[in-house]
């Protein structure tokens, strides 16, 4: 079993660190994110009140960007079996004598792993950007929290990407898992906005949203409780039961398909 | 010992019947061939025996093992070469390799040493670390046959394992193959709707068509039961009393009507010639060209389907299509 998974998890690995387009597109967007956004609306909403003080803005968004950058890393890892079944390499993987439990895994692992390499990658960036640790774990604690939360950030959505590649049947479906799911997930998520000040209808929304636990665990863990919206222990609760039970739906899903 | 023993074995998609009650026995060390058009429902058939399709009604056993019941020992008992690719080409050769040997549990150094065996029997240990995508139709094919018996299995299984490769090619596979159900026995079970593969390559071959086993034997006596040489008229007369004509000649033995030609079956054909056209003319038939040779599979296919062995064959696209809808469905 370990083995099988182990197997399955090197394969996700060899082929990120080859595919060396993908890995620089990935992070474009997030960098595009961070510094163009950051700079051109932090100029408008400088010494706005809804911000923490002494913060600018790009220091706010830096953990919903990473975030981001997890969330479209994961997502993707985890539709990539739609590709596997499309150019004929999960037969392969399906004819051998593995549970499908242990391919499942395997390629959760993969994708949660490559997606929090790169969620590290936009991390270092952000620090190098201005963002500090300033929570009040420190900086050791601070970072193993905040490893923790990318970790279940990715878990979630790569699981979420495979119960959907259970379902749908090819790349076509994808756009609209892109525009439909990921985008408003993210939007939502208050990664580039403060959720005190929205409307109640959109905080209801807000709440909802899975990945708004995410960025807020990230931003209690990186920047503190007077940061967050939620105390840090909600933030873990939901996101672990949110990811236990993507992980269980792709389980379910991927075996009956 | 019986390799691969399959007992009432049915699938039904809907309405259609991909596999229709087949019953048959592979004895161990044979090479075995499934001949018969695309959508007559070969790939089904190998798809249950694999264990990654299950069937409607009826069983089989791979090695003993039922592949129902036992899939996982089934798994470990077989080797399969897909029709299509089913390889990572973001992987070198021997990664794709590696990657199967430790799906498989081969140890380290069994896997090591098989590895460079098999590489070095398909002429790909010079290419072994570039990556796949590099990789020629042939030498990917090469490629997925080695990784198919790199934990020596019992029972390989090769579907179409031809198909798309160009003629030099195809006969250099068609070596390979040979070579390893000679030199390690391995019971191989292969499906082709190419005719001159199973005649070459194949100890039994069984035809199968819309689902059902249609005949059955080793390809000369195959096309010995004809008995006789094929002589072929091209007309598309399908004239009843011509057929009786036909018939009354001496050593002839049969008459099909088969699209574009009168085909019939006669001992010491080259005399039967001139007698024929003389029948044709009384009744007023015009043949075009006149053909005669020896008897190949295709004439054994034409004997029991009434059909030329073709992808086209009439009336079969629609659904040759609903089953490759279906087969992409099953695959996940």
């Amino acid at each position: 079993m370990i083995s099988d998974i182990y197997t399955i998890w090197l394969r996700e690995m060899i082929r990120y660190v080859r595919s060396k387009s993908r890995i620089i597109s990935s992070l474009a967007m997030p960098i595009i994110w961070l510094a163009l956004l950051g700079t051109a609306i932090g100029g408008m909403v400088e010494d706005s009140p809804f911000l923490p003080h002494n913060m600018n803005y790009i220091q706010y968004i830096a953990p919903g960007i990473i975030g981001m950058t997890i969330l479209f890393t994961s997502i993707f890892s985890g539709i990539s079996i739609i590709f596997d079944r499309e150019f004929g390499f999960l037969k392969e993987i399906l004819v051998a004598p593995v549970s499908r439990l242990s391919i499942v895994l395997g390629k959760a692992l993969g994708g949660t792993t490559t997606a929090m390499i790169q969620g590290m990658i936009m991390f270092i960036l952000g620090i190098l950007l201005g963002v500090k640790f300033s929570s009040e774990f420190g900086i050791g604690l601070g970072f193993i929290i905040t490893v923790a939360f990318m970790f279940l950030i990715g878990l979630s959505f790569v699981s979420l990407g495979i119960a959907i590649a259970s379902k749908i049947e090819s790349m076509e479906g994808f756009q609209m898992i892109m525009s439909f799911l990921v985008m408003p997930m993210f939007f939502l998520s208050g990664a580039l906005y403060p959720i005190e000040t929205l409307p109640d209808w959109l905080k209801l929304l807000t709440y909802i949203d899975p990945l708004t636990y995410g960025i807020d665990g990230l931003r209690g863990s990186i920047q503190g409780s007077s940061v967050a919206h939620f105390p840090l222990l909600v933030d873990f609760g939901v996101l672990s039961l949110f990811c236990l039970f993507t992980l269980l739906l792709s389980a379910y899903l991927f075996k009956k398909s | 010992m019986v390799a691969v023993k399959i007992t009432d074995l049915t699938k039904k998609f809907d309405k259609l019947t991909a596999v229709d009650n087949v019953n048959l026995d592979i004895e161990s060390g044979e090479l075995f061939g499934l001949l018969g058009p695309n959508g007559a429902g070969k790939t089904t058939l190998i798809s249950m025996l694999c264990t990654i399709l299950k069937p409607t009604s009826g069983t089989a056993q791979v090695w003993n093992h039922d592949i129902i019941r036992e899939q996982d020992m089934v798994r470990k008992s077989i080797g399969i070469v897909f029709q299509d690719q089913s390889l990572d080409d973001n992987l070198t050769g021997r990664e794709n390799l590696q990657f199967h040997g430790r799906l498989y549990k081969v140890p380290k150094n069994v896997m090591n040493e098989r590895m460079k065996e098999l590489m070095e029997l398909m002429e790909l240990a010079d290419r072994a670390d570039d990556l796949v995508k590099t990789y020629s139709g042939g030498m990917r094919r090469r490629l997925e046959i080695a990784r198919g018996l790199l934990h020596h299995p019992k029972v390989l299984f090769l579907d179409e394992p031809t198909l798309g490769l160009d003629p030099q090619t195809r006969r250099h596979i068609w070596e390979y193959i040979e070579k390893l159900n000679q030199n390690e026995g391995i019971t191989m079970l292969l499906t082709t709707h190419y005719m001159d593969e199973a005649d070459y390559l194949c100890d039994r071959i069984a035809i199968i068509d819309y689902g059902k086993i249609v005949a059955l034997g080793n390809p000369s006596s195959l096309k010995e039961s004809l008995g006789g040489d094929v002589i072929s008229l091209a007309s598309s007369s399908k004239d009843e009393k011509l057929r009786e004509g036909l018939l009354k000649i001496e050593n002839v033995t049969a008459v099909d009507f088969v699209e574009d030609a009168i085909r019939l079956t006669a001992s010491k054909g080259e005399t039967v010639i001139p007698e024929a056209l003389n029948v044709v003319r009384e009744h007023g038939v015009e043949v075009k060209s006149v053909s005669l040779h020896a008897p190949t599979l295709e004439d054994v296919f034409i004997k029991f389907t009434g059909r030329r062995l073709r992808d086209e064959a009439e009336g079969k696209k629609g659904q040759l299509k609903r089953r490759i809808g279906h087969r992409r469905r099953l695959h996940h």
